[in-house]
């Protein structure tokens, strides 16, 4: 039995792991094999980027080697997939490589589409990169007063981001002693200042208490670069000193040459995480078209219920999960407190006021990541 | 004209039914019609306010079995 994992990332390193740890006689013995083809011998943690951005954590903390993150027996080469073959059960790598495949599963992740917005690329700041999350923090360190607006496009990564990054330079400012020269203004697309209800109500009243203004129904059309003005599709527009943006994403190129999903997002079961039609071909991660959060907590959740099934069908013919669409998500709200949002398909989140014990949480999460990954936590 | 596109959110939360459809509608035609499936009855308000404010056309709203179906048409 051929195990293919098409991805290095979150997902499909907790899977992958996953598999082999359950598998492991099957694995020993020949029965079973698993391959993992990536685009890179490194993994990222990318929610460190949002630290690196304010000075918390620094860029060689984000990464460890792939292989090093793998369970013994797992193989793995630095070979991107270029064609999907999918009714001959092959992939085709960039060095030419075909692969063959008993069950595959595509955890190609997301990708950056700035470019959906004129002029939002040239002028504003981001922190999806490392090259933007370090620029970013040069340019906080230099920034001296002004307004700060941050802006979105949509579908974007990560729905806490947007809050996380306002939270955080209120207090980066406060810290800097110069809170008072800075205007901090949020901007969100819908008539809220978060997708969730919950998280809504108590945002907006933390906001009003620090003193960062906001502008709901806002959806960025263009960003005019020379003025310093952004233009609502609401008709709106809004001035800014520095413009901080969480950009809009789309799934992987390889996903949408290959004719895969619409904008790189593959249709997937909601449930069983196969990709439509194909029985043997699961998606995981920001790769499918769910309507849940993009996020490495999806991704991790969707890898326990695909490296279950995964084994079962292995050893019993038929899965034995479905995915209830759990998610977790911690919400930083300052440098000094965070809380969380836990939901599912059925059941919405009921955030609690934020505390320094979650905080301190979370920054240990930044660091039993790697432990994660490794399909252990 | 395209044939109607569905955006099947229901059962989410975040993002949410709105935000799904703010995705979408860049993904198709001016003079296309969307049909956005909710089980969040908030969506029901939020939407029409959302198409008001931005110029989109709403063509409808019910309810069928917990399900809210709204019908949209680009218009810009």
């Amino acid at each position: 039995m051929k195990i293919l994992v098409i991805g290095g990332g979150m997902g499909g390193t907790i899977l992958a792991n996953n598999v082999a740890r359950t598998l492991k006689d099957e694995l020993k013995s020949g029965k079973v094999q698993i391959t993992m083809l990536s685009a890179s011998d490194k993994h990222m943690y990318q929610p460190g980027l949002l630290y690196v951005a304010v000075g918390r954590m620094t860029p060689n903390e984000l990464y460890r080697d792939q292989a090093s993150l793998l369970e013994p027996g797992i193989q793995f080469h630095v070979d991107p997939v270029e064609h999907f073959m999918l009714d001959a059960n092959q992939v085709k790598t960039r060095s030419g490589k075909v692969h063959g495949y008993d069950i595959m599963v595509i955890a190609t992740g997301s990708r950056m589409f700035p470019d959906s917005i004129p002029g939002l690329k040239e002028n504003a700041e981001f922190f999806y990169t490392e090259e933007t999350a370090v620029k970013l923090f040069h340019r906080l360190r230099e920034f001296e007063g002004g307004k700060i607006v941050i802006a979105m496009g949509v579908p974007h990564k990560c729905p806490m981001a947007p809050l996380e990054i306002t939270f955080m330079l209120n207090e980066y400012f406060i810290e800097r002693g110069i809170r008072d020269k800075v205007q901090i203004h949020y901007t969100y697309p819908i008539g809220r200042v978060h997708t969730l209800e919950n998280v809504a109500k108590w945002a907006q009243p933390e906001m009003d208490r620090v003193g960062i203004t906001y502008e709901t129904l806002f959806n960025l059309k263009s960003v005019d670069g020379e003025k310093r003005v952004l233009h609502s599709e609401e008709g709106t527009e809004i001035g800014y000193d520095m413009l901080i943006s969480i950009p809009a994403h789309k799934g992987m190129e390889v996903i949408e040459t290959n004719k895969l999903g619409q904008n790189g997002w593959i249709p997937t079961d909601r449930y069983n995480l196969n990709m439509e039609g194909r029985s043997n071909v699961f998606i995981l991660g920001d790769t499918t078209n769910i309507p849940i959060s993009k996020a490495g907590s999806t991704a991790h959740f969707e890898a326990e219920t695909i490296g279950a099934n995964i084994a079962a069908l292995v050893r019993f013919g038929v899965p034995v999960r479905k995915y209830d669409g759990k998610v977790f998500c911690f919400i930083q709200t300052g440098s000094e407190k965070a809380t969380y949002a836990m939901f599912n398909y059925l059941q919405p989140p009921d955030p609690k006021a934020p505390t320094r014990a979650i905080h301190w949480f979370k920054l240990a999460y930044n660091k039993l990541y790697w432990i994660s990954a490794r399909g252990l936590l | 004209m395209a044939e109607k596109k569905i955006v099947d959110a229901r059962g989410s939360f975040c993002p949410g039914p709105l935000m799904e459809l703010i995705a979408a509608i860049k993904m198709v035609e001016i003079g296309d019609e969307i049909e956005v499936l909710s089980t969040d009855k908030g969506s029901a308000a939020e939407i029409p306010q959302w198409l008001k404010k931005v110029g989109h056309e709403h063509l409808g709203s019910r309810e069928e079995a917990g399900v809210w179906h709204v019908d949209i048409r680009r218009t810009k």
